[in-house]
Formats: C-alpha cells, sequence, structure tokens
C-alpha cells in the first residue's frame, strides 16, 4: 500500500509534465492537422534554456531567493522557447499549409534533427546536471518494514505550477478574442478567414502557447530529474504524444487526462515490473491506442471526407 | 513585410527586415549559444560566456535576410511546384543510369589499380561500401514511402532483424552467409507483415509515428533482451562470409592462394563492395519490375487516392502490407550484409537517427525515383564521411571542434529547405508508369506523394 501511494504520488508528478508537453501537440494537431514532431526537442531545448538562465541568475548575478529565481526562470524559458517555436512556425511550416499532407510532417521531422543536433553541438554531449535545489521532503507515512511514503516540495511545486497555469490556459482558451479564434480556425479555418480572423497570426499564437507550456514542462523537468541532455527530447516528446492521442488528438482536457494516465502507467510499469521496459509500455500505449480507439478517450472520432 | 513595387529594390525596407531578422536571431541564440553549461572539475557546473557567437549569429541572419530580399526571394505563399525539365534533358538523363552503373562496376578496380591495396581501401570500403548500403536501404524504403506512400519512420528495424538474424543463426547454429541471407530477409519481411498488419489501418501520420514506436521498441528488447541479444555489449566475432566456399583468409584453402594471388584484406572488402552492389541492383530491379505488375500499379493509385481505390475493389490493407513487407525484405538483406562486413552487431547501430537518416536520402532524393535516392545517398553518406577527413578546420577551430557533429545539423536544415523548396526532392521527375504513344518524363507536382 505504501509503494502504491508512493508511485501514485510520483505517477501525478511526471504525469503533470507529459501533460503540459501533450498540450502543445494537440492544440497544433486541433488547429492545422499536423504531428509537430519538433515539439519534443522544443521542450528539450527550454530545459537548456531554463538550465542556462538559472546559472546566469545564480552564478553571474548571485541571487539567492529560491522563489525568485525560480519565477525568473519560469518566465524567461517561457519567452524565450516561445520566441523559438514562433521562428519554427514561420520557416518550416508555414508556407507548407496546402502543400501534400505529408509534407509538414517531414519538415517537423527535420526541425526535430537539427533542434536535437543544434543543442548537442552548441551545448556538448555531456550530461548537464543542475544543482539540487527545492530538496526538502515531508513524510507522509512511515510505514511497516521502514519505507517511507515522501511527497517532496518539487513535487508539489510541480503540481501546483501545473494547475495554475492550466488554469491560466483555460482562461484563454475559453473566454478570450483569441481562445474563440483559435476555436474557430480548428472547426474551418477558411470560414473563419471570411469572417474577419487572422489565421495567420492565429496559428503563430498556437504555436507561442504551445511553446510556452512546453517551456514550463521543461523547467519542471529540469527541476525533477535535476540533469539535462540533449538527447532527453526525443522520449518524453514521444510520451507525450502518446498522452495526447490517448486522451484524444484535439481535446484540450484529453491532453491533460492523458498525460496523467501516461505517467502513472509509466511509474507503476517501472515500479512492478521492469524499468529497463518502461518506454515499452508507452511505446505499446500509444500504438494500441491508435489502432483500436483511434479517437483516444475524450476525443471526437475522425470522419473521413471524399 | 508587405511586398514592395515589383523591379524596385527597397533598401530602406531590407535593412529594416535584416535588423530584425538579426534582433530575433541574437534573440533566438542569447541563452543557448551564447552561454555554455559545462561541468568543472570538481563537477560542478559553471557557465562559460562566448558573446562572439551571437553576434556571428546575428550576423548571418542579417545577410541572409538582406541576400534573401536583394534576390527578392519573397515567401511565396503558394506552395512550391517543380516544373518538369526540357525533353532534351531527359534524353540525356537516360543515359545517366547506364553510365553511372558502369562507374560503379569499375570503381574498385581503378581505386585499386591506381591507389594500390593500402590506399584503396578507404575508398572502397569507407565511401563505397557505405554508400552503396544506404543506396540499398534508400531504395528499399522507397517501395514502401516512394510507391506506396506510406510514411515509415521505423525503417532500421527491418535493418536491425536482419542484421541480427544473421549474427545469431551464423554464431549459434553455423549456418552460412548465402544460406543466412535469404533467412535474414524472409524474417525482415514476417516482422514487417507482423508490425504491418495492426497499424496498415491508420493514416499517413499516425502510421508514421506508430512505425517509429516500433522501431524503438524492437532496440529496447535488442539492448534488454540480454539472454539472446548479449545486450548492449552486441554479438561480435559474426562469421565472414566466404566466395562460393573460399574464405578471404592466408591459408593454403584460401581465396587468395586459390587464384594465385597474394594475400591481401583488399580481395574480401572488393567482394564485399560487389555483393551490396548486386544487392541493391536487385532491390533496383525487382522495384522497377514490381512498377509494371499489377501489383505496383495499384501501390502508385493508393498512394495517388486511397478511398478511390477501395472503392474500386482493391484490398488496400493487403496491398500496404506488400509493399511493408517487401520493403521489410529488403532492409532485412541490407542488415544481414551489414552484419557481415562488419563482424559485430549492437543496438547502438540501429537507432532512430538511422531511421531518420534513411528516410532523408529517400525524401531528399525525390520519393519514388530511384535515382534520386542513389544520388541523396552518395551526398549524404559521401558528405558525412568527408566531414569526417576534415580534420584541419580543428586548427581553425580549436580542438574540440569534431566535424561529424555537424552532419544531422546539415541533413536536418536540408530536410526543412526541400520541403519548402522543392517538395519533391532532388530529382523531382517520375517516369510514368504506364503511357500512350511516346513515353516522356512528366514533372513530380503531376504525382501525388501520398496520405495513407
Amino acid at each position: 500500500m505504501d509503494v502504491f501511494l508512493q508511485q501514485l504520488i510520483n505517477g501525478i508528478a511526471l504525469g503533470s509534465i507529459y501533460g503540459l508537453i501533450a498540450i502543445g501537440y494537440t492544440m497544433v494537431f486541433g488547429i492545422i492537422g499536423m504531428i509537430n514532431f519538433a515539439h519534443g526537442d522544443v521542450f528539450m531545448l527550454s530545459a537548456f534554456i531554463a538550465l542556462i538562465i538559472f546559472l546566469a541568475l545564480t552564478q553571474f548575478l548571485g541571487l539567492s531567493s529560491l522563489p525568485l529565481v525560480f519565477v525568473l526562470v519560469l518566465i524567461a524559458a517561457m519567452v524565450l522557447t516561445s520566441l523559438w517555436n514562433f521562428v519554427i512556425e514561420r520557416v518550416a511550416y508555414r508556407r507548407l499549409r496546402g502543400s501534400f499532407r505529408l509534407a509538414p510532417l517531414i519538415s517537423a521531422l527535420g526541425t526535430s534533427i537539427f533542434l536535437a543536433n543544434f543543442v548537442y553541438v552548441v551545448q556538448g554531449p555531456r550530461n548537464k546536471a543542475v544543482p539540487p535545489i527545492f530538496t526538502d521532503v515531508i513524510h507522509i507515512t512511515a510505514g511497516s518494514g521502514g519505507y517511507k511514503v515522501t511527497l517532496s516540495y518539487k513535487q508539489i511545486l510541480i503540481v501546483a505550477v501545473t494547475a495554475v497555469l492550466l488554469a491560466a490556459f483555460w482562461y484563454v482558451v475559453q473566454k478570450t478574442p483569441l481562445g474563440r479564434a483559435q476555436r474557430a480556425c480548428e472547426q474551418d479555418a477558411k470560414m473563419a478567414a471570411l469572417l474577419g480572423v487572422d489565421v495567420d497570426r492565429t496559428i503563430a499564437l498556437t504555436f507561442v502557447i504551445g511553446a510556452a507550456l512546453a517551456a514550463v514542462a521543461g523547467v519542471l523537468f529540469m527541476l525533477y530529474y535535476g540533469v539535462v541532455n540533449a538527447a532527453d527530447g526525443f522520449v518524453p516528446g514521444v510520451k507525450a504524444f502518446t498522452a495526447a492521442v490517448l486522451g484524444g488528438i484535439g481535446s484540450l482536457p484529453g491532453a491533460v487526462l492523458g498525460g496523467l494516465l501516461i505517467g502513472l502507467i509509466e511509474t507503476f510499469w517501472s515500479a512492478y515490473f521492469s524499468a529497463d521496459y518502461k518506454d515499452v509500455a508507452a511505446f505499446s500505449i500509444l500504438a494500441i491506442t491508435l489502432i483500436f480507439v483511434p479517437s483516444g478517450l475524450l476525443g471526437r472520432p475522425d470522419v473521413e471526407k471524399v | 513585410m508587405s511586398s514592395a513595387a515589383p523591379g524596385r529594390f527597397d533598401f530602406m525596407r531590407a535593412s529594416k527586415d535584416a535588423a530584425l531578422a538579426a534582433i530575433i536571431a541574437a534573440g533566438l541564440s542569447f541563452p543557448i549559444l551564447a552561454l555554455r553549461a559545462e561541468p568543472d572539475i570538481d563537477n560542478r557546473i559553471t557557465l562559460q560566456g562566448r558573446w562572439s557567437w551571437l553576434f556571428i549569429a546575428a550576423a548571418i541572419a542579417f545577410a541572409g535576410r538582406f541576400v534573401l530580399a536583394l534576390l527578392n526571394v519573397r515567401p511565396r505563399r503558394k506552395p512550391a511546384t517543380d516544373e518538369a525539365l526540357p525533353a532534351s534533358a531527359y534524353r540525356a538523363a537516360r543515359f545517366i543510369g547506364p553510365a553511372g552503373l558502369a562507374l560503379l562496376f569499375v570503381f574498385p578496380l581503378a581505386m585499386f589499380a591506381a591507389l594500390g591495396p593500402q590506399g584503396s581501401l578507404k575508398w572502397i570500403d569507407n565511401y563505397g561500401i557505405q554508400i552503396l548500403i544506404y543506396v540499398m536501404l534508400g531504395w528499399g524504403l522507397n517501395i514502401v514511402v516512394g510507391l506506396a506512400g506510406l510514411l515509415d519512420l521505423g525503417y532500421v528495424a527491418f535493418y536491425a532483424v536482419g542484421a541480427y538474424s544473421y549474427a545469431l543463426l551464423s554464431t549459434t547454429f553455423g549456418l552460412s552467409f548465402w544460406l543466412c541471407l535469404p533467412l535474414a530477409g524472409i524474417l525482415a519481411a514476417f516482422w514487417g507483415i507482423l508490425l504491418g498488419f495492426p497499424v496498415l489501418r491508420l493514416r499517413g501520420d499516425y502510421l508514421a509515428i506508430v512505425t517509429m514506436a516500433f522501431g524503438e521498441i524492437i532496440r529496447i528488447v535488442l539492448v534488454n533482451w540480454s539472454v539472446v541479444t548479449n545486450g548492449d555489449a552486441g554479438i561480435s566475432s559474426i562469421p565472414r562470409a566466404s566466395f562460393f566456399g573460399l574464405p578471404f583468409t592466408a591459408g593454403p584453402n584460401g581465396f587468395a592462394a586459390t587464384f594465385g594471388l597474394k594475400f591481401s584484406p583488399i580481395h574480401r572488402v572488393i567482394f564485399l563492395y560487389y555483393l551490396i552492389l548486386c544487392l541493391a541492383l536487385l532491390t533496383n530491379f525487382v522495384t522497377v519490375r514490381l512498377r509494371r505488375l499489377p501489383i505496383g500499379r495499384a501501390w502508385e493509385a493508393l498512394r495517388e487516392d486511397e478511398i478511390a481505390c477501395r472503392s474500386l475493389g482493391l484490398d488496400t490493407v493487403k496491398l500496404k502490407l506488400a509493399a511493408f513487407a517487401l520493403g521489410a525484405m529488403f532492409g532485412g538483406f541490407a542488415g544481414a550484409f551489414f552484419a557481415v562486413r562488419q563482424g559485430f552487431v549492437s543496438p547502438s547501430s540501429f537507432t532512430f537517427i538511422e531511421s531518420a537518416t534513411i528516410l532523408a536520402i529517400v525524401v531528399l532524393g525525390g520519393r519514388g525515383s530511384q535515382l534520386g535516392v542513389a544520388l541523396a545517398a552518395a551526398v549524404i553518406i559521401g558528405g558525412s564521411e568527408i566531414l569526417r577527413e576534415l580534420d584541419f578546420l580543428k586548427q581553425i577551430f580549436g580542438e574540440d571542434f569534431d566535424p561529424t557533429q555537424y552532419r544531422m545539423l546539415i541533413v536536418g536544415i536540408a530536410m526543412v529547405m526541400m520541403m519548402n523548396w522543392r517538395p519533391r526532392g532532388l530529382v523531382a521527375t517520375r517516369a510514368p508508369t504506364i503511357a500512350l504513344g511516346e513515353r516522356r518524363a512528366i514533372s513530380g507536382a503531376l504525382v501525388k506523394e501520398g496520405h495513407g
């Protein structure tokens, strides 16, 4: 029972990170029907940006107030990652709308390869260990056999930050003109354009929002695991995509739900079966979902039009 | 950035755009380029500033944007299409194939004659064989991606199945290479069917992701199933191939002694070169012939319009499976060849980046174009071998500079640029499968590139 509780806590923390990345996939898919293959690498890039800003603040400027540093890192990473994704959309995807169906996917694959190797080249191949921060833990139970269920400040922080940002994000999508334009473009881009919605701008902002949420995930990932590497974009990216598919691609609550489920499945699988095969579990869920329930848990069924 | 009056170069606007590009580039590169996080001796992570890189990046962005404006190459909103070349170019192109083929057959002997056994080894092995492996993989994947229009991101799985089939069958049961080669192909095709069966009902981009997932699953199994695959350490001392029973050894029964030659390791390399050349040509031959058979036409019809195919009563799942299995089979052949050439296989040879490289070869060369794929393989693989030799750059950029790191960086940029400017690839024309009257090549723009 104690092990179960502990894994539940770990799984929710991990799942929050996946959920944040998954929103970027599902939003872009919803609005332009494209799998943004590079999103995982944008996430990895944001973790590097966060690491560097963190080091710059603590080492160059000598800031010592951790909460202040955390907030500054979060904001800087969100802004810079958004700028990156804005430029990526402009350079790699915008002109391919209306090209043949696989063109944006191949372009995204190229972007993904570029980003991973760009960070590899400019930051080096070694693992970057982050100085530990927020290391305190709360002991929930000290059950039999001395197994202590702990809840770390980091995990609380991850869940809290995720919850706050998701609320803000939900507000943007549901209550602001931008969100309305987004939903309009998602339903029918041509009609939205006729009614005066700037489709290009809306799509660009979708990429910006997706990148900002991925950057939050990047900061939390760096905080949680304490190490970043240029190769770290691929596997979390695929898992977050799995989360988006599992929840129903195009559905925003689905992405969060899928993220939590994937996080939980991964931690429980690692704890009770085999940590070596935990990636196989996630990849298999992706395949199984796509084959048997392609519309996911909360998604709308995909109607094929002639 | 609205368009200026045509024919007039607006210096002010160009400068303003370029300055904006420079500012954005500086903003993008500010943390990631200008500062490098590196653990020091005490494993304590510290930042090193490299502010000059930031200015270089900004300068490149400025110059690039300015030149773009100067050339008046405005981003077109219409998706780019490629025009067909004049007919004379096609008459000339007819000779490229045979001429290239002759060159390929002469290449190792010419190298051997010119540079001797020591000097030619590098050229035949690193360039010749290495490129031909990727030409074969590219052609194999071309059946799936180019003909049937299915985007397969996990092709390396079948390459791995072929390589491990030969490695395991030969080291465990002592089977010879010539027996294992067809077996490896059959096993890979079998895996192609097994993996393909559940996923081929999926739409194009979903299919891409699921095949990628399968590719990774196979690699993870290879890493972790140590009892059979020996995990990360891989399988070594795989038996070499023999020349119709004659081993390439220095002994009295060896190849060199039988033919009265002085023993040299180059004999084996030249033999391997011709082996992979024949395998690659077999792939090409089968592909070209299949295009004329009903199944090949059905594949192309499937690529053009899946719904129309289904309406006309074609069994699309069976067709896709056939393409998948056939592509996998050639991947398996190439894998068996890889194992016999290296004498060693490990999971690190079969990563996702390998799949991406093969796909990049097919995409950059031009999906469906056999010549384009071969050219792209030569450029990408040959290019990365050349990068390996640019050691003198270390004197310019310092000891840490490793040119080979830039290979995939360039490939990534090339894929994005190709999709933007030449979405049909390097060779953007296709010979029509059937034609009334004169057979003329057509622009790739008239060919759909698959959606299913």
